[in-house]
């Protein structure tokens, strides 16, 4: 179909894994952040604000290369951490997740942080009460009440995830059938000759899959606010 | 219920420094908006903390910061309810219900579930979720949320401030029946005299961010007789209505009294000012009131220039009148005098 190597049909499976992955890490660290941000008061509250946001401002081949001094076999997690467990991140699929869960992390934080801000304090209030402790709260009242931000961070992060390019890169190479994904392939096959049909072709792979993940964002959403 | 309370806490423009002790099961706290009677009981609930001071409840320690306690609002076990709802939309009827009644430890679970559906009259929105409630069940499943707790102290923080008056007085018997029939002490916050007299034995009375006042409710609404130009609320409970030409006429303590407005529910509450009664000292032939009432005077009372008159009509019902200091001396009226009080049908106010 559409000529696709296989090559192709690895990248197109490559990014959606990506993705994926990298989404479902970034879920409890994000709520973890989000929840930190919008019901604590604590020193360093603005640097983690900072630092949890940073990657959105900056360039992501920054990223892409400070992740590469950090986890590359000189940079510190690299050399203490990696090396002695024997793991192998830079220049595989991993690393990649990583990369792009670094960059999609701080939408998906603010996405959840805007759903808990506009829960009703009141509503916490009359959980403690009635006699629900932190963990209780978060789980029965904080979580079913944010779970739009949720699935709205979710989806932006996945759409940001199928792009990411710039750090993804650098830490995961471009190896066909290894690291790379559809916006490196689409990359690879620009700077070639006779690559615009396949360019074109992967970028309507990319445009569908955007199209089926907003729909199906869209539908949840309509599913949650009839069930309310 | 014995609650004692000495805290101080200090919001910059507003300094809260409350110093109390109240024992009984219907406690009042009273005073205008913006007082800080919320800001205790947020205190007092552990919402928020005071800067110093102690908190105790039926002789546990909530709060002291002299020894660094601070019982968890979780762990006080504290129900409250508040101007709006805030149920959790998350949630259908029965699952707000037994939000609190699942966390409370099943030794502490003497209030169940069935009796409080009851009492509320809530058994048919128990599958409905939030949303769908109007305004008055919203209320009600509230308190029902509430006294499944099977809270120690019940913190009514302005309950039915915001429904309007007819929603108002429907809530009030669910209230009163669910704390009585389950037995749970309450605060009960107002702004509104009216609503303290319904609900409450004693009162504090709590200005600008101080208790300047301990009393009864008839106490109090005595005292503030005189200032006010509406008079003293007489709050009539009465009952089997009867449709008499274009007026009702109601039951209250074996007489029958005509009111202008009523409706077919079998007991209704009506307000009915004391400035609204005439006295007269024989047996005026022909008057256009509809009620006249023969009554005894069982004592006086001096409120600004004006003197507050008790008067027992027929034995069990008693009403308070008022007349200037010149009316009263011309008229004899003193403890043991017989008067009549005529009043006008249109006079009563139902209140619900």
């Amino acid at each position: 179909m559409l000529g696709f190597t296989h090559a192709d049909y690895s990248a197109i499976l490559l990014s959606v894994k990506v993705a994926t992955v990298a989404t479902l890490l970034s879920l409890p660290f994000a709520f973890a952040v989000a929840y930190l941000m919008t019901y604590r008061r604590f020193r360093g509250r603005i640097a983690l604000d900072v630092a949890v946001n940073l990657p959105l401002t900056l360039p992501p081949v920054v990223i892409g290369y400070l992740l590469l001094m950090l986890l590359g076999q000189q940079g510190l997690v690299g050399k203490l951490l990696l090396q002695p467990l024997g793991i192998k991140l830079i220049f595989t699929w991993k690393a990649a997740v990583i990369a792009t869960s670094v960059v999609g992390f701080p939408l998906m934080v603010r996405s959840i942080r805007t759903a808990m801000e506009a829960i009703d304090e009141r509503l916490v209030q009359v959980s403690r009460l009635l006699g629900a402790a932190m963990l209780d709260r978060i789980i029965t009242v904080i979580l079913p009440l944010s779970v739009r931000g949720i699935i709205a961070g979710s989806v932006l992060m996945f759409a940001r995830g199928l792009g990411e390019f710039g750090a993804t890169v650098i830490v995961a190479g471009n190896i066909p059938g290894v690291t790379q994904t559809i916006p490196l392939a689409i990359y690879e096959y620009a700077s070639s000759p006779k690559g615009d049909v396949m360019a074109l072709s992967l970028c309507a792979i990319s445009i569908c899959i955007s199209v089926v993940v907003l729909v199906f964002h869209e539908y949840l959403g309509r599913r949650i606010t009839r069930r309310g | 219920m014995e609650l004692r309370v000495t805290v101080e806490k200090n919001f910059g423009r507003f300094l809260l420094n409350a110093d109390l002790s109240v024992r009984g099961k219907r406690v009042g706290i009273f005073g205008p908006s913006g007082g800080g009677k919320s800001t205790l009981v947020g205190l007092i609930a552990g919402l928020s903390r005071p800067d110093r001071g102690i908190i105790t409840l039926d002789g546990e320690t909530l709060f002291d910061s002299s020894s660094g306690i601070n019982v968890r609002t979780e762990d006080r076990r504290m129900g409250m309810v508040f101007q709006r709802p805030s149920l959790f939309p998350h949630l259908n009827v029965k699952g707000n219900l037994l939000y609190g009644y699942k966390r409370c430890a099943p030794e502490n679970r003497k209030i169940v579930f069935d009796d409080v559906v009851e009492v509320l009259n809530i058994g048919r929105l128990l599958d409905s979720g939030v949303k769908k409630l109007s305004g008055g069940e919203k209320q009600r499943v509230a308190i029902g949320r509430a006294v499944l707790g099977n809270p120690r102290l019940l913190l009514l923080d302005e309950p039915l401030s915001a429904l309007d008056d007819s929603l108002k007085f429907q809530i009030v018997p669910f209230l009163r029946n669910a704390c009585e029939a389950f037995g749970i002490p309450y605060l009960f916050i107002s702004h509104s005299l009216l609503e303290i007299r319904i609900m409450t034995d004693q009162v504090l009375n709590v200005v600008n961010g101080r208790i300047v006042g301990q009393t009864t409710a008839e106490a109090l609404v005595r005292s503030r007789m005189g200032d006010s130009m509406a008079g003293y609320m007489n709050l009539l409970q009465l009952s089997a209505p009867r449709q008499v030409d274009a007026l009702y006429a109601y039951t209250w303590g074996g007489q029958q009294l005509f009111t202008a407005s009523g409706d077919d529910r079998p007991e209704g509450l009506f307000e009915l000012s004391s400035t609204d009664i005439m006295l007269f000292k024989s047996h005026p032939e022909a008057i256009s009131a509809r009620n006249l009432l023969k009554c005894r005077v069982a004592g006086t009372f001096q409120a600004g220039n004006r003197v507050g008159v008790d008067l027992e009509c027929n034995g069990n019902g008693r009403l308070v009148a008022e007349v200037v200091r010149q009316a009263a001396d011309e008229l004899g009226i003193r403890a043991g005098a017989e008067v009549y009080a005529a009043i006008k049908s249109t006079a009563f106010r139902k209140l619900g």
